[in-house]
């Protein structure tokens, strides 16, 4: 599914929320517009919380893939 | 004071526990990256979150020494609000917390001024208490009286006192 490069990755494995969102949201500062970043998280919360923080931010959420317990999430910054 | 973007979350800060301030920074750093204005008011025994470290005597008479005396506390000294049991529970907390990779309250702030959190020290209580500007971190904007907080707070979507 993944028809689109993506440009950074941040391991958010590990944290807790709301440390994955706000991780995003400061990798998401240093990038530049229509970029794509791959979030991975382990965190069952930011599975569901990060898709609303995309929809809050205005930022694309352009799919969800899980591998074992590792969520991928990819976002294009708007 | 300067004016608010279009979403705005204030936050007054009136405990000085850990987990009450913990729950305030985890809900200002939430609201920060979801790119909301975020200021928390620190008022009466919540400035101890944003206290310097050290300096046990402040104050300018005997009673104002003694009250910062026995309510001395930082960002990484504070009870907690139950089962505090002497001081063991916020040390089992602290290890809880890192083992699970959740921040002190100490990283939190610092992610919350990265972020762009703004914190305001509330004068009232600072002058009872006979406190300075000085006798709180750097990264403390103005301090503040009820009035201009109660500006930020009119306009903003979010308003919570913990």
């Amino acid at each position: 599914m993944t028809h689109f490069s993506i440009d950074k990755t941040l391991d958010a494995r590990g944290l807790s929320c709301p440390m994955p969102s706000v991780k995003t949201a400061l990798a998401l500062e240093a990038m530049s517009h229509g970029q794509v970043i791959e979030v991975l998280t382990d965190d069952p919360v930011s599975k569901r919380d990060l898709p609303v923080w995309a929809q809050s931010t205005g930022n694309v959420l352009l799919g969800i893939e899980e591998e074992n317990t590792t969520v991928k999430i990819y976002l294009k910054k708007a | 004071m300067p004016e608010l973007p279009k979403k705005s979350v204030t936050i007054v800060l009136f405990s000085g526990e850990m987990d009450k301030a913990l729950a305030a920074f985890v809900i200002a750093t939430a609201a920060a990256s979801m790119g909301m204005q975020t200021s928390i008011f620190f008022t009466f025994w919540g400035l101890n979150a944003i206290k310097k470290q050290g300096g046990l005597i402040k104050g300018q008479n005997w009673m104002q020494k003694m009250l910062n005396l026995m309510n001395y506390g930082h960002a990484k000294k504070l009870a907690l609000s139950n089962l505090n049991m002497l001081g063991m529970g916020p040390a089992m907390l602290k290890t809880m917390m890192a083992k699970k990779r959740i921040p002190n309250l100490h990283e939190f702030i610092k992610t919350a001024t990265a972020l762009g959190v703004k914190f305001y020290p509330c004068e009232m209580s600072m002058t009872l208490m006979g406190l300075t500007k000085k006798d709180f971190i750097e990264e403390c904007e103005d301090v503040i009286g009820a009035v201009s907080y109660l500006s930020l707070a009119k306009d903003s979507n979010v308003n919570l006192f913990i």
